[in-house]
């Protein structure tokens, strides 16, 4: 399949066109009926949740959010493959992976919402926290893959990264560290055409973002990123390439962020209508769903029954973190140090003389 | 604040053909904050634009362009982001006039929104100008008011050495402000007697002068007087206004969001001793951030330093 799809050739890996028909049955993963059926609906839940939640945020129930609107097969794909001892290294558009790892949409609210608690994760094994600066988390997916390589263990990494963040210095010591060491590290970029306003033509003049992968000397490809199963088969055969101690591998995920870029970005500003209308035939739930149907897999009907409940189940999280309590003082200063200097101590008992001045007035 | 700035940009884009500006979304969007707003539209795609995501590129590039006699104007989204940047202001930036015995100049503006108060995201509420002080080489200025903000910038695109321009984007469109339209300047260096008075001097800078101003009404009612001094640099720190100030005093008080180790109010307070040391009626005092990370929004309250905090700092320094 990499030499197929050798980024060089800029080819991009397709398994179901806009209608839901399969145009390239050998690469279609192998899963069965009910794998198939269960991600549809994951992604279904994911996409539910992320349309509330720029829904909270415009009731002014939660602070910016970065919404995956479009881009949910990507995350869909690595959710399928993914294991339990596998590591998750996100950046923050990757709502359907971190469901899948294990943590809670409760977790992801009270993150928004600003609350730090909202990433302990308390379920999720091996999942680093949510990473803000670009692409600075990369670097640490190669290090967690060194630690798989030394210990010998049975381990995928598997790390995010939007096109913006390829222009960052570390997302190319990342890619070549991983390489050196022969990591088992798979890099996706969810290419999904903005880096907030900045279209991927002013970050790079490479032919695709795939490519980059062979100045590296490691695998990449190119694949639709909005059709769930390419993505699933390059995922799958990325992890088995990495787990086999070849390396890295750069999956370039093509999607389109039908969003904004958060909730306070707005698109009009740099983007045209028809640009959106053209991506919206690629949406990756409705080629998902045309596919399901025709295999009578799914119908309208199951989905009209569905989707009341997940918006139960979205809100009741909601609600959840909006009644998570207070933020004491203690949490601003307990976790910073291991062992916390007297400095530190001092200045919470000074804030407190303060408080309790206060109080008193 | 905004269009402070961007008058500003503006003026020099229009004076200047070697003015450029750039950075992450400056040019169509006119940046996350509205800044560079209109300014790619008039002076076109080459001299304003936007340049891929990567601030080591974007100062590094500049540096360049500073080599080279172009007056680069470069943006930093938030100053949160800066630090893949620092090895260039640190290492290049910083030392380039000195390293070539004066014969490169660096014609640098770096400018970047920076502190608390706006519930974002982790990385966008820190304010960590003494970092950029510390460094030698280079200018760091932070203003208050639209108008100093205009005038400081200025200044900073016609100064031949690198400033380090940071925005209090709290501030940012909160105080209304009519400012000259015109080309004028205000001096990097010279801190600004905001209101005099005899009982303690109060230094700030940026978003906390609004929040001395309303300790000072306090501080007042109870008979107090409070003499408000807005650093405007921070480096380099304007002794006499802060020397002779607490002279008069007797008393004074620092105030910042950053934190307080090795931070901008240990530097006041170090020249009060050593400029007034005879004249002090009480130690040298200073009200900051902790020495932690700014909390996420559900724990800002914690950290945020308000006018209530303030007057009670300043009764105690008083009282002392
Ligand atoms: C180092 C760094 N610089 C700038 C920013 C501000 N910023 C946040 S998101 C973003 C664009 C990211 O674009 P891309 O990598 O394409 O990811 P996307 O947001 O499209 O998922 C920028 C510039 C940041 N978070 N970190």
């Amino acid at each position: 399949m990499f030499k197929t799809f050798d980024p060089i050739k800029n080819k991009t890996l397709r398994v179901i066109d806009n209608e839901g028909k399969i145009i390239a049955a050998k690469w279609m993963p192998e899963l069965t009926d009910e794998q198939i059926l269960k991600a549809y609906k994951d992604m279904l839940f994911a996409r539910q949740a992320d349309l509330m939640t720029v829904n909270y945020q415009r009731q002014g129930r939660i602070y910016t959010y970065p919404p995956n609107y479009g881009q949910e097969a990507v995350s869909g794909a690595v959710a399928q493959v993914m294991r339990d001892d596998d590591w998750l290294v996100p950046a923050f558009r990757e709502l359907g992976a971190y469901l899948a790892k294990g943590a809670t949409l409760q977790e992801m609210f009270m993150y928004f919402m600003g609350y730090e608690d909202g990433s302990i994760f308390k379920n999720a094994k091996n999942f680093a926290p949510i990473s803000v600066p670009i692409a600075s988390q990369l670097v640490h997916a190669a290090g967690i893959g060194y630690e798989i390589k030394y210990k010998k263990k049975d381990q995928v990494v598997y790390t995010f990264v939007g096109d913006g963040g390829t222009s960052e210095g570390e997302f190319h010591e990342a890619l070549n560290f991983a390489a050196v060491w022969d990591a088992p590290v798979v890099f996706i970029i969810q290419n999904n055409q903005y880096g907030i306003s900045t279209p991927v033509s002013v970050q790079t003049k490479s032919q695709n973002l795939a490519v980059k992968a062979i100045a590296y000397g490691m695998k990449g490809i190119k694949v639709d990123g909005n059709d769930f199963f390419a993505m699933t088969k390059a995922v799958q055969e990325a992890s088995e390439h990495a787990k086999s101690g070849k390396g890295p591998v750069l999956i370039e995920a093509v999607t389109y962020r039908k969003g904004a870029h958060t909730t306070s970005d707005d698109p009009t500003k740099y983007r045209t209508k028809e640009e959106e209308q053209e991506w919206d035939k690629t949406d990756p739930l409705n080629r998902f769903k045309k596919y399901l149907v025709e295999k009578k897999l799914w119908s309208d009907k199951e989905e009209k029954k569905i989707l009341p409940e997940y918006k139960k189940e979205i809100d009741r999280h909601f609600v959840a973190a909006e009644n998570y309590g207070e933020y004491p003082l203690d949490d601003v200063f307990k976790f910073l140090y291991t062992d916390k200097p007297d400095n530190l101590k001092s200045q919470q008992v000074e804030h407190e003389r303060y408080l309790k001045w206060k109080e008193g007035k | 604040m905004v269009n402070a700035i961007n008058q500003a940009l503006e003026i020099k884009l229009e004076q200047d053909k070697n003015v450029i500006v750039y950075g992450e979304d400056v040019g169509v969007e006119g940046g996350v904050f509205r800044v560079t707003e209109g300014l790619q539209k008039k002076f076109g795609k080459e001299r304003v634009f936007d340049s891929p995501l990567a601030e080591a590129g974007i100062a590094g590039s500049a540096v360049g362009m500073a080599m080279a006699g172009l007056k680069p104007i470069i943006e930093m989204q938030f100053s949160g982001f800066s630090y893949p940047a620092f090895n260039q202001i640190i290492s290049h930036v910083s030392r380039m006039q000195n390293r070539s015995r004066g014969n490169f100049k660096m014609p640098f503006v770096m400018r970047m929104p920076y502190g608390g108060g706006i519930n974002a995201l982790e990385h966008h509420s820190e304010s960590m100008e003494a970092i950029w002080g510390h460094i030698p080489g280079i200018k760091v200025v932070i203003p208050s008011t639209p108008h100093d903000a205009k005038g400081l910038m200025i200044s900073a695109i016609e100064s031949d050495d690198p400033v380090i321009f940071m925005e209090p984007k709290r501030i940012y469109r909160a105080i209304k402000q009519e400012v000259n339209e015109d080309h004028f300047t205000v001096p990097i260096g010279k801190a600004k007697v905001v209101s005099t008075g005899k009982d303690i001097t109060v230094v700030a800078y940026g978003a906390m002068i609004r929040e001395v101003q309303k300790a000072a009404a306090l501080a007042k009612k109870e008979g107090i007087d409070v003499e408000i001094i807005d650093l405007r640099s921070i480096y380099p720190i304007d002794r006499e206004t802060i020397a002779s100030s607490v002279m008069k005093t007797g008393r004074i008080l620092t105030v910042h969001e950053a934190p307080a180790s090795f931070g901008v109010a240990s530097e006041i307070s170090q020249i009060a001793i050593e400029e007034a040391f005879l004249h002090l009626e009480a130690p040298p005092k200073r009200l900051t951030g902790f020495d932690t990370i700014v909390p996420l929004p559900k724990g800002e309250h914690h950290y945020a330093i308000t006018g209530d905090k303030i007057f009670y700092e300043i009764m105690r320094t008083v009282k002392y």
